[in-house]
């Protein structure tokens, strides 16, 4: 299961808070409004009860409202933008760091590192309204980015920026477009070219006074909840407390919307619903208490057994009653919960594909054969050019996107592994014994994804000689094993004569059993053996277990 | 008594003897060669404690043949010295001699001699002197009646460079008696034969001691992996609690399966190309249940079944590609998926322990693939109280009773909660688990009834298989470079007995 979606980071904290503030995250750490410090603290005293959770309010300006225009041409690349005014609000270095850091985090967490949004923000007087959000061809957007002295065209700064640790990772979001997208104020100026960078002019610093907040995006859900995250957390160092100044966005239909949304809603959950969830006992008052210390306001009503839940703008992780719940289990505390043991009654059943091969590992390594575990994933070479096959012979699945030669395919054959096996072995004493029971994928139209596993059993022997009658007699045993009886008979069992590039001429046989060939064996070639890095002669088995269920 | 009279006559010595004695002063004493006073220690060695002997080995200056030579007749000068009459001897002649030619020089640069080239007949030699001192032969006498200790370091070295004497290095045996010490010794069988048997023999014979510090021959033997020991451990565990188990034999998977019917969005991070293996040919999945993925669909994009959604536009395309699976969560939803259509609904445990794949960063601890660990329960009413009691069962079985249970985040999972254990080794709490709740979102599209909840947990297979046999390097238990002498060596895996010595480093 994955990681968490974020973590909070010790440097974050200050000394004295950090053992309190360890304690209780341990609990809580799962909010969006967690990621910087002011939320975290925040959710904390809410769930002390020393504070109550902040109701967040819009508000319309005294003056004009700030107006972003969306134009047709950003469609086709980032379509959607949204923003937010954050009025008279008072930095320190702290507060200003925190903010910066916040924005970081967030492009890094639910903006899938700005592909899906982008936020920009701005010193607002600096700036005229009203914005317009386009879509420009490079050389004709240009502009002096953040922290530059001097203007540079958009095609410049993709090239400057190939360089750049950071924003190396953005420049694939836009690179090949036509048009990059980018955004003006009335005058002209360039406020940012998203997702890439800013311009120097509405840089906000520690002094800053008044924020112009932008997200734009392929994702219109996501850019609400970025935005909403970022003006909750930092609208309580407004002059007037968690308000938030209204900004209308015009989209190429003409449509107007307002923004933030900073939307409430409100659920119903039953109590006894997340009694039985969680498994306690709780009156839906204690309940209602829980969830309202989660900052979820909450209060019983109707029959004394439904409990409303208000979901603040913060908590856009709240999609259904099940999220609630758990957070009424963190409230409870999980490590408080009592442990039963459900009453499901059951008979176990073992896969018969795996019971066979539990059975079969056992005898193989009662033979005198020792285990081998090898990857599933493996070179084309290993399983081709060094078996002196064409990979398009091999009917192995290809894998798009490999970082290294090693993942290139899925094995069709387990004898590469074990012949590497061996060959990162050579220090042992001879003979060396090996064997593998475990799955190759080939492709096979007939099934829902095109390919499909199946069980092998491959074995070889190394030593000074090839061992032939080894491996065959390892065959007869395994037959032996599986009720197989020799010869051509119906249900029996036989060895012809046969070829293969991999093996020696005239040291290769195939395998027939209940009427199908399974596989075959044989003494490898010297070419197999030196491509592999061995010295020794070598022989060995490969057959499908499948047909023995 | 087949060791010779030098084993007796040793053992009659040792017997006089105060402490102990030394073979090659014995071998001196008896005139006989040390090798052989070397083959009578040896030989009482064998028949166990009679004596102690302990090797020592001395250095010692013995003369070479020209150096014997010279403490028997002189050195070549004082032989030239000796050679020159008082009335003179014409060079000639003298360098005839045996010692000639570097007694001459010697004597010469010891002034013993002067050569008169104004004579008559050719040069001839004097003596200057009327005797001399033979320093070297006197010397060398020294070191041949042992008294080698007598002479100085430089005198040594500068009569080695005259290649007159040389070092060697002698093994002898300091003997002693030991815990069994006896002068008669009868010749000690060493086993137990048919015929001994067959004659009564061995009532009147002495049998050689045992050396039982000595170690046994291992038996040519196959062994089995470790890390597979381990998953059939876990395998007898889900059996032992009733779990039945599901197929997993599918590396290949659709996106479908591996993300979409676990709700999770399309743009999740984990759908990325740097965290997944998709595939080039086959590409897509051609065949998926479309009644499933249009409620999916719908989930996803809507919301539904009291749920907001995600509010994104989702595609067919992205849930078609094809992908090695990055958990055997996909399996598990493919077996929920077969359980609702199965009417009615019946309860169901199940578990599977395979492969999965990622395309990560690989590191010590971190391979592209590792195996999954995975149990399910699906019934009526199940609470997150029952997910923990399951979750206490089965650690239980591991031999892990301290248990510790934190919120986390899973994108298919609500509530969720990561499971920690104490570690004794590593004194600190290290997370052994993942589990949660399946959302309704997931199972509800599947068909599944309402009221049905499905618990599940999961924890990697390579995880506790390090740290129980003690191993920090992943590429050491996985894979082809594998240490074939650590897969010899591993013992059993008993999962709930003593565990193995802690690792020095967390595996993660």
């Amino acid at each position: 299961m994955p990681p968490p979606l974020f973590h909070i980071e010790r440097d974050q904290l200050t000394k004295n808070l950090m053992n309190y503030v360890l304690n209780l995250a341990w609990n809580l750490m799962k909010l969006y409004d967690l990621l910087c410090l002011e939320g975290l603290v925040r959710g904390l005293q809410v769930f002390k009860e020393r504070i109550k959770a902040p109701v967040y309010k819009r508000v319309m300006p005294n003056g004009e409202i700030q107006k972003l225009i969306i134009t047709e041409e950003t469609a086709k690349i980032r379509p959607y933008a949204v923003a937010a005014v954050l009025r008279n609000i008072k930095f320190t270095k702290d507060r200003y760091d925190s903010f910066i850091e916040l924005q970081e985090k967030l492009h890094q967490n639910i903006c899938r590192k700005r592909a899906l949004v982008a936020i920009g923000t701005h010193d607002l007087d600096t700036l005229s309204g009203p914005f317009t959000y386009t879509a420009k061809k490079p050389s004709d957007i240009k502009f002096k980015p953040l922290n530059k002295t001097k203007e540079y065209t958009a095609c410049e700064l993709m090239n400057i920026y190939k360089t750049d640790n950071h924003l190396k990772h953005y420049l694939h979001i836009i690179e090949n477009k036509p048009l990059y997208p980018v955004i003006y104020d009335s005058n002209g100026v360039v406020l940012s070219m998203p997702p890439v960078i800013n311009g120097n002019h509405s840089k906000i610093t520690v002094n800053t006074r008044n924020i112009f907040i932008e997200c734009t995006g392929t994702d219109f859900t996501k850019a609400k909840i970025v935005l909403d995250i970022i003006v909750t957390t930092f609208s309580e160092y407004c002059e007037n407390q968690f308000t938030v100044e209204a900004a209308e966005v015009v989209f190429p239909n003409g449509k107007l919307h307002t923004f933030p949304e900073l939307a409430y809603r409100k659920e119903m959950v039953r109590a006894d619903l997340i009694n039985k969830k969680v498994g306690i006992r709780e009156t839906p008052e204690n309940l209602a208490k829980l969830l309202t210390r989660m900052c979820l306001k909450s209060e019983v009503i109707g029959d004394g057994n439904q409990i409303e839940i208000e979901i603040p703008p913060t908590r856009a992780d709240i999609i259904h009653a099940c999220d609630i719940i758990e957070d009424a289990a963190i409230a409870y505390g999980y490590n408080n919960i009592q442990m039963t043991l459900p009453k499901t009654y059951t008979i176990a059943n073992q896969f018969p594909l795996n019971k066979l091969t539990e059975l079969l590992r056992h005898d193989m390594a009662a033979a005198g054969f020792t285990e081998a575990l090898t990857f599933a994933l493996c070179s084309q070479e290993d399983i081709a050019d060094k078996l002196g096959l064409h990979i398009s012979a091999t009917k192995a699945v290809l894998i798009s996107n490999p970082k290294t030669a090693e993942f290139q395919v899925a094995r069709t054959t387990l004898l590469p592994g074990l012949l590497k096996t061996i060959a990162a072995n050579r220090k042992m004493p001879l003979p060396l014994k090996l064997f593998e029971i475990s799955d190759i994928v080939i492709q096979d139209s007939s099934r829902d994804v095109g390919a499909r596993n199946y069980r092998h059993l491959c074995a070889v022997y190394y030593n000074k000689n090839p061992g032939f009658e080894i491996i065959h007699g390892l065959l007869d045993r395994i037959m032996q094993l599986l009720d197989v009886p020799p010869g051509e008979k119906k249900g029996g069992y036989v060895i012809k004569a046969s070829e293969g590039p991999a093996f020696f001429p005239g040291r290769c046989a195939e395998i027939f059993a209940r009427g199908q060939s399974i596989g075959k064996l044989g003494v490898l070639h010297p070419d197999v053996i030196t491509k592999f890095e061995l010295t020794m002669p070598c022989s060995c088995v490969e057959i499908n277990i499948e047909p023995f269920l | 008594m087949a060791d010779g009279p030098v084993a007796e006559v040793l053992l009659q010595r040792l017997e006089a003897a105060d402490g102990g004695l030394d073979s090659a002063e014995l071998a001196a004493e008896l005139g006989v060669e040390h090798q052989t006073v070397v083959g009578a220690v040896k030989s009482l060695q064998a028949l166990g404690e009679i004596i102690e002997a302990e090797l020592r080995s001395t250095k010692r200056w013995e003369l070479t043949a020209e150096g014997e030579e010279i403490a028997r007749e002189g050195s070549h000068e004082a032989r030239v010295f000796r050679s020159v009459p008082p009335e003179g001897l014409p060079q000639s002649e003298l360098m005839r001699l045996p010692s000639g030619k570097v007694g001459f020089s010697k004597a010469m640069s010891n002034k013993w001699i002067r050569v008169d080239k104004s004579a008559a007949d050719g040069p001839r030699v004097f003596r200057v002197v009327d005797s001399v001192e033979d320093e070297v032969q006197r010397r060398l006498q020294l070191v041949q009646g042992g008294r080698a200790e007598k002479l100085g370091e430089k005198e040594r070295s500068e009569l080695r460079k005259r290649k007159l004497l040389t070092e060697v290095t002698l093994k002898t045996y300091w003997v002693s008696k030991g815990s069994a010490f006896s002068t008669s010794i009868s010749k000690q069988e060493t086993e137990l034969s048919p015929e001994m048997i067959s004659s009564g023999s061995w009532r009147d014979r002495p049998f050689k001691p045992y050396n039982f510090s000595a170690h046994g021959v291992l038996p040519d033997s196959g062994h089995l992996h470790p890390l597979l020991k381990v998953r059939t451990q876990f395998r007898q565990i889900f059996l032992e609690m009733g779990f039945t188990e599901m197929p997993t034999d599918n590396y290949i998977e659709s996106s479908f399966w591996n993300f979409d019917a676990l709700f999770q969005p399309q743009q999740h991070p984990a759908r990325d190309q740097h965290d997944t293996f998709f595939l080039r040919d086959p590409a897509q999945a051609q065949q998926l249940p479309m009644d499933y993925v249009h409620r999916v669909k719908r989930t996803h994009s809507q919301g539904g079944y009291g749920s907001q959604g995600y509010k994104y536009n989702w595609k067919l395309d992205e849930a078609r590609k094809n992908l090695l699976r990055t958990h055997t969560t996909s399996a598990s939803a493919r077996a929920l998926y077969r359980l609702a259509q199965k009417k009615p609904f019946t309860a169901a445990k199940y578990f599977s322990i395979d492969r999965v794949f990622r395309n990560e960063t690989l590191d010590a601890t971190h391979l592209a693939e590792f195996h999954q660990i995975e149990g399910v329960v699906a019934d009526h009413g199940l609470t997150l109280g029952h997910l923990m009691g399951v979750l206490r069962e089965f650690f239980t079985k591991l031999g892990i009773t301290q248990l510790r249970f934190k919120p986390t985040y899973n994108p298919y999972t609500e509530p969720s909660m990561e499971v920690f254990s104490y570690h004794q080794g590593l004194k600190k709490w290290v997370e052994v688990g993942n589990s949660g709740i399946f959302r309704p979102e997931m199972l509800l599209p599947m068909g599944l009834p309402e009221n049905v909840s499905v618990i599940a947990w999961g924890l990697s297979l390579e995880r506790p298989t390090m740290i129980k046999y003690g191993i920090n390097n992943i590429r050491e238990l996985v894979g082809h470079k594998v240490n074939l002498q650590m897969v010899y060596d591993s013992p059993l895996c008993r999962l709930d007995a003593e565990r193995g010595p802690p690792s020095t480093q967390e595996a993660a």
